[in-house]
Order: C-alpha cells, then sequence, then structure tokens
C-alpha cells in the first residue's frame, strides 16, 4: 500500500473513528484503559495536525492537500480538503481535546457512560467538518458532531441538564432542516455537492438559477448562524453550554467555531460583488451578538454563564470581522479566534473548580441569581472524592485566572491584546485608511471591539474579587495534578501564542489571503489527480 | 404533479412549525418529523420531477442521459431520512427522561403560571 502523505489528510476523521468505536467494547470500569487509548487518539492528532500545518504552510503543497476518496476524480464524489484553514483548525480542536479530557480523568469520565466514545465521535464530526470539500458530506459530519454532543451535554445527568438539553437538541434538529432545505437549493440550482464546483459555476448560472442558489446559500448560512450562536439565533448557547459539564464545555468552546468556519468558506467561495456573500448581514449580525454578550457578561452572576457568554461575544466579534470582508481583517480575526477558544476553554476549566468548592458561597449569591434566566439552578450532585492536592491551589487558579482575563479582555502582554491589536489595526489603522468604503463598519466595529474590552474587565475584576477576595472564611479548593496540568497547558499556549505572534500572524496573513483567493481552492480540488491505479504503479 | 408535490410540502412544513411552537414535548417531536417529511420531498423534488425515468443506469443499452432522473438527490433523501430517524430516536429518550426527571411533558420542564 503507498503510505504517502497524501493519507494524512483522511487520518484527523480515522483516528478518533477507530479509538472511539474500540472503545465501545470495554466495559466502562476499565477507565485507565480508555483514559490511555483516548490520549493515544489525541496526541495522534496533535501530530498529524502539526505535520499538515507545516506540509502547506511551508512545505510543497501550499494549495492544499486534496484527498480523493474512492480516488474518483475531482468533482465527482466526496473530496476531504486540507489546506491552511482546516489545518489550523484541527490543531485547536485536537489541543483542546488533549486538556478537556486531562481534565476529565480526574473525576468527570465517572459520572456517566461512554464518556471518551462520545468524546472521540465529537471529534470526528469535529474533523469531518472541517477537511470535507463535499456539501452533504459537512452536513453527515455536522450530524455526526451533534449526536455525540447531545450525550456529551447530558452527560453528569440531573434535572438542569436534561432540560438545557433538550432545547439545545431541539434546535438543533430544526437547523438541521434549514441546512438540508439549503443543500437541495444549492443542488437543485448548480446540480452539484461539491464545493469547488459549486464556486466554479455560480458565477455563470442564468435565469432562475442564480436567485436559488442565493436563497440556498442563504438558508445553509442561516444553519451556521445558528450554531455560531448568532444573536438572535443564539439563546440556546448560554443555558446549555453553562449546563454542561466542566470539560464539555471546553471542548464545546470550538464548537461554536464550526459554525464559523463552515460560513467563512462558504462565504468566501462565493463571492458577490468582491466581497463574501452575504457579508452586510454576517456583519450586522456580529455587531448584534458582540452587543448582546457584551450585556449578558455584566448580567451574568454565575461564573459559568459569563463563560458562556464570553464564548457569544468571540462569535461576534468575529462575524462582525468576518463581515468586513478583508484579508487583514480576516487575518487578525483568525489570530482572535485562536487566542479567544482557548482562552475561554481555560476559563470553563477554571471556572469549574471554582465554583465546586463555592457551592456555599454560591447559596448565597443564588438569591441575585439573573432576573431573566433559570430560577431553580441546582448544585451539581459531589459524587467523588478529590484525589492527591495540590499546596498554593489558590494561588495557581488566580494566577490562571488573571491570564485568562488578561486574554478575554485584550490587554497587553497576551495574545488577547495582539489579535485585536491586528483587527483594529487593519480596520483603522494605516493601512486601512487606503480602503474604500465601509467606513462606518469599520467605525462600528473598533467602537463595539473596544468597548467589549471594558465590559469584559468590569465583569472578570468583579468574578475576581467575589471569588478571591471577599469570601470572609478562606476556602482551599482541592485540586489535583491532573485538574491543574490541562489549565496550565492551555495558558502555556497563550502564552506562546503571544510569543510566537510573528510567525503565527504570518501563518494567519496567509490563511487569509488563501481564503479571499477562491481560485486557489478551486485550482487545488479541481486540479487533484487521481493515484495511478494499483497495477500500473507496481510494475 | 407539480402542484400536488407543492401543496404537499406547504401544509407538511406549515403543519411541523406550528407544532414545533407548541409546549408539549410530543408536539415538538411530531412538528420535527412532519418538517423533516417536508423537506425530504423538497430534496427530491429539486432532482425535478420526473415519471417513469429510473435513476439507475441500465448497463445494456448505449447511455441516453435524458431518460434518466437524477440520482443524486435520491441517494441525499435517503441519507437524510437514515439521519433523521437516527436523530428523532435519540431526541425521544431524552423527552422521556425530561419527563420522568421533572413529571411534566412541559418543554420548559415546569407548567405555566
Amino acid at each position: 500500500m503507498d503510505l504517502s502523505p497524501a493519507h494524512l489528510a483522511v487520518a484527523p476523521v480515522l483516528i478518533p473513528l477507530f479509538a472511539g468505536a474500540l472503545m465501545l467494547f470495554f466495559d466502562d470500569r476499565e477507565r485507565r484503559l480508555k483514559s490511555a487509548l483516548s490520549l493515544l487518539s489525541i496526541l495522534a492528532l496533535i501530530a498529524v495536525a502539526a505535520i499538515l500545518i507545516g506540509r502547506v504552510h511551508g512545505g510543497e503543497e501550499r494549495l492544499g492537500i486534496v484527498y480523493l476518496l474512492g480516488n474518483w476524480p475531482a468533482p465527482v464524489a466526496i473530496n476531504l480538503v486540507a489546506d491552511r484553514l482546516s489545518a489550523i483548525m484541527l490543531g485547536l480542536t485536537a489541543l483542546l481535546a488533549l486538556s478537556a479530557v486531562v481534565f476529565a480523568t480526574e473525576r468527570w469520565e465517572r459520572v456517566g457512560p461512554h464518556f471518551h466514545s462520545l468524546f472521540q465521535f465529537l471529534l470526528v464530526g469535529l474533523n469531518g467538518a472541517f477537511l470535507t470539500g463535499d456539501l452533504f458530506n459537512l452536513f453527515v459530519f455536522f450530524e455526526v458532531m451533534l449526536a455525540a454532543s447531545y450525550g456529551l451535554v447530558l452527560h453528569g445527568g440531573g434535572a438542569l441538564r436534561v432540560r438545557a438539553g433538550l432545547h439545545y437538541i431541539a434546535i438543533n434538529l430544526a437547523a438541521a432542516l434549514v441546512f438540508l432545505i439549503g443543500i437541495a437549493m444549492v443542488v437543485g440550482a448548480t446540480g452539484s455537492l461539491n464545493m469547488a464546483e459549486i464556486a466554479a459555476v455560480a458565477s455563470n448560472l442564468e435565469g432562475f438559477a442564480q436567485p436559488a442558489l442565493h436563497v440556498g446559500l442563504a438558508m445553509l448560512g442561516l444553519a451556521f448562524l445558528v450554531k455560531a450562536g448568532m444573536w438572535p439565533l443564539g439563546f440556546w448557547l448560554v443555558p446549555a453550554y453553562s449546563a454542561a459539564a466542566g470539560p464539555v464545555s471546553a471542548v464545546f468552546a470550538v464548537l461554536s467555531k464550526v459554525g464559523i468556519y463552515a460560513l467563512l468558506r462558504l462565504a468566501l467561495l462565493v463571492p458577490d460583488e468582491g466581497a463574501a456573500f452575504g457579508s452586510i448581514v454576517i456583519f450586522i449580525g456580529g455587531a448584534a451578538t458582540l452587543a448582546f454578550a457584551s450585556v449578558g457578561v455584566l448580567a451574568s452572576q454565575s461564573m459559568k454563564r459569563a463563560s458562556a457568554y464570553f464564548i457569544l461575544m468571540s462569535s461576534g466579534t468575529l462575524l462582525a470581522a468576518f463581515g468586513i470582508s478583508q484579508p487583514a481583517t480576516t487575518a487578525g480575526a483568525l489570530f482572535y479566534l485562536i487566542s479567544s477558544t482557548l482562552a475561554v476553554s481555560a476559563l470553563f476549566l477554571i471556572v469549574e473548580l471554582l465554583e465546586r468548592e463555592q457551592d456555599s458561597a454560591a447559596g448565597v449569591l443564588a438569591v441575585t441569581l439573573e432576573a431573566y434566566g433559570d430560577g431553580e439552578d441546582e448544585k451539581a450532585p459531589e459524587e467523588f472524592e478529590v484525589g492527591r492536592t495540590m499546596p498554593g491551589s489558590i494561588a495557581i487558579l488566580g494566577i490562571g485566572f488573571s491570564m485568562v482575563s488578561l486574554v478575554l479582555i485584550g490587554l497587553p502582554p497576551l495574545s488577547g491584546f495582539l489579535s485585536k491589536f491586528a483587527i483594529l489595526n487593519a480596520i483603522i489603522g494605516t493601512g486601512a485608511t487606503e480602503l474604500d468604503g465601509f467606513v462606518v463598519m469599520r467605525t462600528i466595529l473598533a467602537a463595539l471591539l473596544v468597548l467589549s474590552g471594558v465590559v469584559a474587565l468590569i465583569a472578570l475584576s468583579r468574578m475576581a474579587i467575589r471569588t478571591f477576595w471577599a469570601p470572609v472564611e478562606p476556602f482551599l479548593p482541592r485540586i489535583t495534578i491532573m485538574e491543574t496540568a490541562p489549565i496550565l497547558f492551555l495558558l502555556g499556549l497563550l502564552l506562546a501564542l503571544a510569543l510566537m505572534a510573528g510567525p503565527a500572524m504570518d501563518l494567519f496573513l496567509a490563511t487569509a489571503e488563501d481564503l479571499h483567493d477562491p481560485y486557489r481552492y478551486l485550482d487545488a480540488v479541481l486540479g487533484a489527480e487521481r493515484v495511478p491505479p494499483f497495477a500500473e504503479t507496481s510494475q | 404533479m407539480e402542484l400536488v408535490i407543492a401543496a404537499a410540502i406547504g401544509i407538511l412544513t406549515a403543519s411541523g412549525v406550528w407544532l414545533l411552537l407548541r409546549p408539549r414535548t410530543y408536539q415538538l417531536v411530531i412538528g420535527l418529523a412532519l418538517l423533516s417529511y417536508a423537506v425530504n420531498l423538497f430534496i427530491f423534488s429539486m432532482g425535478r420531477l420526473r415519471v417513469n425515468a429510473p435513476p439507475v443506469l441500465d448497463g445494456s443499452s448505449p447511455v441516453d442521459v435524458s431518460a434518466y432522473t437524477d440520482p443524486l438527490p435520491q441517494a441525499l433523501v435517503l441519507t437524510a431520512i437514515v439521519i433523521g430517524f437516527a436523530t428523532t430516536a435519540l431526541f425521544l429518550v431524552v423527552l422521556i427522561v425530561s419527563r420522568g426527571l421533572t413529571g411534566t411533558d412541559h418543554v420548559d420542564g415546569r407548567e405555566d403560571g
């Protein structure tokens, strides 16, 4: 068999699929074995993502690695495309998954069945959605991802989770139907499911096909925006994410980014008068989401709800920045995507540890729980003794919290500042004055970005004061090494992102240029060469 | 035929959306089921409606594409039906769990005031 690196492109789907399926054969009591398998699979995914980024960024396959499933010629059948954006998203997912799984080994994997299998299937769906070049295959991977996430959001049980999960599933089933309508209209208009072929024929459609394609794309966009949590489609997100178990919410931080990824890919493949398809709508929605999330962060009394609002804030910023539809803003937004996802994920883990110890203090606060939120939040049952505890735990959590805060607020010296600066520089910096048009949009975005930073500052300082300074009885969270390590790992990544900002920004700029020049994607996919039949190669 | 199919899709969608907005979980499931039927019919009709045209090539004679109907939407419908079944079954389980935990079949887990 030819083990050329071309097969690497399909590995991110196959590795977790086999790992997850294999684990189903073992009893849930074999925890060590399952955790080991899970970690092994995720470490392999990190390695594959690193190699893919190396190959498409520095190596010879600059347009992206195209994997023709079943060796069918390009526009026929399904193909996987690993270009810069896909490779970056794969890497981000794998890193978040690593920290979430390590965190879960201490406690969360025991509170419900099949945690590790569901987690691996979630990774199958996520990786597949990032890689596929086929619209219907994207739908299938979305469903795989969602089916696993339904299981994970209910992990741990309890009436609160079931109720939030019910809403989450209902919304996502309805969104899946909208997705299908969109796919059907695109197929009806273009006769193809291959994203590259759709993009190729989009500009020279005649008669009824042109508006049909646009309506179809708008329906698809609607389905993606529900996932991304755009206002007013994202009210389901906060209850579901704040009800889920800590490590689950931590990896769900990347789930909302799948919607943004799909939107970015499709909207830029079918440009409309130079800008991304529907960029005005995306911008307005993003700005509204950012404003809504800012108010939500301020209004949240529980830290976990506030963390969920930070996900919305990140979605809003990204959508608004992508709505500007310029390579420079897109590059800055990609930087922000990585940095904010890592930070929110770390915040979910820290909050999980803090709130676990704070149930007595939280009882007092519960009186003032948001007026519009759920009135009957219940305590998570304390099932297990926590193992070896770490000394100085409160110091570690405090430092972690302040670092994450710096990133979310956008203060120097960490990556949050750099990424927000990259966006701001692209919209109101020296280079931006040469750009025509979009002046109003750019001003609004700049104002909202700065304002959301201030809001984050207020909300996070209030949280920190109430948690670390205000309690009369000193509280010592009992946390273990296995729970601290993932948080430190994520913080280390944020630090590395700040230190390596130069090379990282180069990568993001190259990615943004790829995205804004759809012909590169078209060339990569439609020009992909088939592997010669086995008989020929062996001679 | 076009009119009948269009009317069927329209009625199914309208009923589905109405049921989706109702407060009982059972209505929600039926609403989603009706909507998925409507969507499946819609996907099917996007391959253009043809009568007496097979979707699978008959290898014996030289291929005249115009004698066949588009097989792609039919394959899509099949996949969509399977996925719809699976997710609806999963949803039903969650509904039953919710009913057991909260003692009501209201979607919010509590009766209105």
